[in-house]
């Protein structure tokens, strides 16, 4: 007889199947927050300031008050609790001074979304406008207006921020290595550069909604478009005093989230404002202008740059000073500013490494977790920075690059050693090079002045990017897998796959790892913290990862019970069964064997006896060897793992209009193994789109009063199907992770890193001319190109 | 001011009344609880409301139901039959052309509305249709592949 044991049926891991939610939707059967309704439910809504500081002098409520269909109305000076997740500093309506444009001061219940809306215009507010601050580098000037005296009296994450009491620093992260006025002594020459990054929105396409109700005994039901629910469940246990088992988070579908969706975001008005209405549920659902202008957005950044690198372009020192524009709050945004300090060189080899992130506070609208968690906005530099080093060095870019990137034996900026299983930047750096035939390009330097007036002319740029995730050092992720009459399971996780395909893996894992059909295999949507085991948050490209190692245990732990039991009733030793094909067989005589179906929820011998039961399998995972950074060096390991990649691109820019073409933009990462490859080529596709928004188009603009002026997306665009680059290629190195799921890495933020940093490469490689500042829209490469022709010689 | 609103969406007939200022988008979800299409800005522009409306593609959200007494739309809804999925709906599975999915019923509206339009878009004109639908997560490749696999087949026509 054939062997019925070591076969291929069930490998799945690699393969593409199709996504586990495709088919809800395709259909419209897919029901998000945004869909849902609960009987009795009311309709939330904010009164926003119009200034960007000022002193609430009187808020009048009675005419809103008195409007028929109004049920509740809540104004700031009722709620004293402050929420978030690393420095405690908001509260959930503005009380006695706005910091923002934008930012909620009071807030309505009503039996329609009409009547909440007539109520908000109704609610009368005076104020005293203040002097405002918008650019950090002035909030950091001595004596500058302070946008949180109170800094000093506010909790946060001891020991691992550092805000500075009395100022407008929410968080200072110092990473140092070496001795870096040393590494300048030995330079050849040393460079400096300043960049900018502006703030940007994440514009998930269902804006932020959430219905929650407050239930007798003080307790919450909370539905909720967030990424994270058990972080919405713990920061709201917290800010309210509240036992966690008290609070119910569910989370169905979700409309996209791109990290503005992690933390904890409308929950707590919404359901204030329920315990105000008598306990009847509350929805609110943001609308665009509120998603951009209210909720949080990606943080501004200003950066400069000291390197001093020898005569054949080793870099010996690097001191950098990122400014964040953090904006009114910093709740999350301390850390963005603490994990991109850490990435702050780049991968890249730096002897001696002075950093310097501060994390300040301005009177914008506050900044959040931005897919890539501040590494585009650091890579701009970073990658920007090389090129012009490059340049004046008479050392090709892609040279310079493979002279300092990372290898193995080297050790990071924050004294983390490289070895073999870290993954290879240079690597990703040469497939990009070569599919964008960087080599071949015209080597002569382009004198803008000689560009004609018309026409196209063409350019190519690399770029390198790393990111790691960024995390609290006792990350941990857990999983269940339980079994069905059918043998099928139910795989419960709690971190949510908003859009990026993460169950659709998991799926692969589990089957895999059971031998079992991929059908047999369902990883339940709907997210619920009273019934699923506990995570962390979605965030940071950790799901694959940890959530893979979860599932992975809980596999291993249903197949220990399977044979348990199985040992038993074959009365073969447990080391002698084999599970495959949903059967358990013993190895050397496999006609012997019981199918799963016959198990898992416990075996009956012919008599009646019953053995066994149902089969629960339970898995976990925990970040491993990650340590507290020092705080006065920012030594320590603080990465789980790394995921490296480049970009190369070739553009062509219109001389006329000044408008970018992306002719090819090609990408690798080594993300260790490909575990689904639909999953990751989708990631890269849709990531790459994202990031070249960043490069290209997007930014926030504010008027001198602080006064957002394009938040709508009429304003504010984004790429469309008309804007893709005319090809796109994406491919993956695989060094496999020693601890990663068959050796995986994360992916999912990746993609649009370091993509303005390459076109802005690539733009200088065209005209001639370097851009420091972004989005590169057609405006700024067009001033930039008339500057340049008619300056003087 | 409210009105009556007869209206047929996806072969169904429906009566309500409305108020003067509801949108067809809001009567869809709110009165006829047909929540596949989604709203993304409620100004005209993001496409994620997109319905056909008489044969012709158009923002739910620019659209009052009182505008549309005698009309016929069809929404995701209607796009494939009970357990068979269009020929548009399966290429989208096919292709990944969705991550969040929110954008999708729109995607799938705008695309069929072209594919009855002209059975035989060339890429720009899949580019050109597709143009109005807003999407965050997908980058639009694999959704124009979508829909230039069901073009290139010929065999365009809902499952109903
Ligand atoms: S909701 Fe109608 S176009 Fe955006
Ligand atoms: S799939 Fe998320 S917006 Fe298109």
């Amino acid at each position: 007889m054939t062997v019925p044991f070591h076969s291929d049926k069930h490998r799945y891991v690699g393969g593409n199947a199709e996504r586990i939610d495709a088919l809800d939707k395709v259909t419209g059967a897919a029901q998000y927050v945004h869909d849902m309704a609960v009987p009795r439910m009311l309709f939330g809504r904010m009164k926003l300031s119009p200034h960007a500081h000022a002193r609430i002098v009187r808020i009048d409520t009675s005419k809103a008050e008195a409007l028929p269909g109004v049920r509740a109305v809540l104004v700031g000076s009722e709620l004293d609790t402050r929420l978030g997740l690393y420095m405690i500093d908001k509260f959930i309506l503005a009380r006695d001074v706005v910091r923002y444009q934008g930012e909620a001061v009071a807030a309505v219940a009503a039996e329609s979304e009409d009547i909440a809306r007539r109520a908000c215009e109704l609610i009368e507010i005076d104020y005293e406008p203040l002097p405002a601050i918008f650019d950090p580098e002035v909030a950091l000037a001595d004596g500058a207006l302070l946008v949180h005296p109170d800094l000093h009296t506010y909790r946060y994450m001891k020991g691992v921020f550092f805000p500075r009491a009395h100022s407008n620093v929410a968080h200072h992260q110092k990473i140092r290595k070496g001795d870096v006025d040393k590494g300048f002594a030995e330079a050849y020459r040393v460079f400096e550069h300043k960049f900018t990054n502006p703030p940007v929105a994440h514009a998930p396409l269902e804006t932020h909604v959430t219905i929650a109700q407050y239930l007798p005994g003080s307790r919450a039901q909370i539905w909720t478009s967030a990424q994270s629910p058990f972080t919405v469940r713990n920061l709201f246990a917290v800010a309210f005093g509240l036992p966690h088992n008290s609070i119910r988070v569910q989370i169905p579908y979700v409309g996209g989230g791109f990290g503005g969706k992690a933390g904890i975001h409308l929950e707590p008005l919404a359901w204030c404002l329920s315990r105000k209405a008598g306990g009847r549920p509350v929805k609110i659902t943001a609308t665009r202008e509120e998603e951009i202008n209210t909720l949080p957005s990606r943080q501004g950044l200003k950066t400069h740059i000291k390197t001093g690198v020898t005569r054949d372009g080793k870099i010996t020192g690097l001191k950098v000073q990122f400014l964040w524009d953090a904006g009114a709050y910093a709740d999350y945004g301390v850390n963005i500013g603490r994990a991109a300090a850490t990435s702050g060189a780049g991968p890249y080899e730096v002897p001696n490494c002075w950093i310097d992130s501060l994390v300040v506070y301005t009177n914008k609208v506050f900044g959040t977790a931005y897919r890539g968690f501040g590494h585009l906005e650091v890579l701009w530099g970073v990658e920007r920075n090389l090129d012009l080093i490059a340049r004046d060095l008479g050392i090709d870019p892609y040279e310079l690059r493979m002279r300092n990137v990372l290898r193995a034996g080297a050790l990071t900026i924050t004294g983390e050693k490289v070895t073999a299983n870290h993954g290879r930047p240079d690597l990703c750096l040469e497939k990009v090079a070569q599919e964008i035939g960087f080599e071949n390009r015209p080597k002569e330097p382009v004198d803008p002045k000689k560009l004609p007036l018309r026409g196209k002319v063409r350019g190519k740029g690399v770029a390198l990017l790393q990111k790691a995730p960024a995390m609290p050092v006792f990350t941990a992720c857990s999983a269940i897998i339980k079994f069905n009459e059918d043998a099928s399971v139910n795989v419960l996780i709690s971190g949510v796959d908003y859009g990026q395909g993460t169950y659709t893996m998991l799926r692969q894992v589990v089957a895999q790892e059971l031998s079992v059909p991929l059908d047999k295999v369902q990883v339940v949507f709907d997210c619920d913290t009273a019934t699923q085991p506990y995570d962390w948050q979605t965030v940071a490209s950790r799901f694959t990862v940890m959530g893979g190692n979860a599932c992975i245990e809980a596999a291993h732990d249903c197949i220990a019970q399977l044979k348990h039991v199985a040992g038993q009733v074959l009365r073969a030793p447990e080391n002698e069964l084999i599970c495959e094909d949903e059967r358990v067989f013993v190895r050397h005589t496999p006609e012997q064997s019981l199918s799963y179906r016959e198990i898992v929820l416990g075996y009956t011998y012919p008599n009646g006896n019953s053995i066994g039961g149902p089969i629960v399998g339970r898995g976990r995972y925990i970040a491993q060897g990650l340590t507290h950074l020092h705080p006065e060096t920012g030594q320590g390991k603080a990465a789980l793992d790394w995921t490296y990649g480049a970009h190369g691109v070739e553009i062509e820019v219109d001389l006329e209009t000044g408008d970018i073409e992306i002719v090819h933009i090609a990408s690798a990462f080594d993300v260790g193994k490909v575990l689904h490859e639909g999953m990751c080529r989708t990631q890269v596709q849709g990531g790459v789109i994202q990031g070249l928004g960043s490069a290209l188009l997007e930014g926030f603009v504010f008027n001198d009063k602080g006064r957002m002026l394009n938040p709508s997306f009429v304003d504010y665009k984004l790429l469309t199907a008309k804007d893709l680059p005319r090809k796109m290629s994406a491919f993956f190195v695989e060094t496999p992770q020693l601890d990663g799921p068959y050796g995986a890495r994360g992916i999912g933020e990746h993609p649009m890193v370091s993509v303005p940093g390459a076109i802005g490469n690539a733009l200088r490689d065209a005209l001639g001319i370097d851009f420091h500042d972004l989005p590169l829209n057609s405006e700024r490469v067009y001033l930039a190109l008339k500057r340049a022709r008619t300056a003087k010689a | 001011m409210e009105y009556d609103v007869r209206i047929t969406v996806n072969g169904e007939r429906y009566q309500a009344r409305v108020p003067a200022s509801l949108t067809l988008l809001r009567m869809l979800r709110e009165v006829l609880h047909l929540t596949g299409t989604k709203e993304g800005c409620s100004i005209g522009e993001c496409g994620a409301c997109s319905v056909i409306l008489d044969g012709k593609l158009v923002n739910a959200c620019m659209v009052l139901a009182v505008e549309c007494d005698g009309s016929v739309v069809r929404t995701v809804e209607g796009e494939g039959a009970m357990d068979k999925l269009s020929d548009l709906q399966q290429a989208f599975v096919d292709n990944h052309a969705l991550q969040c999915g929110f954008c999708t019923p729109g995607m799938l509206m705008a695309a069929r509305e072209l594919l009855e339009r002209k059975p035989d878009p060339t890429d720009d004109d899949i580019i050109e249709a597709m143009a109005g639908q807003i999407c965050r997560c997908t980058g639009y490749e694999t959704a124009i592949e979508a829909v230039r696999r069901v073009a290139r087949k010929g065999q365009a026509g809902g499952g109903k």
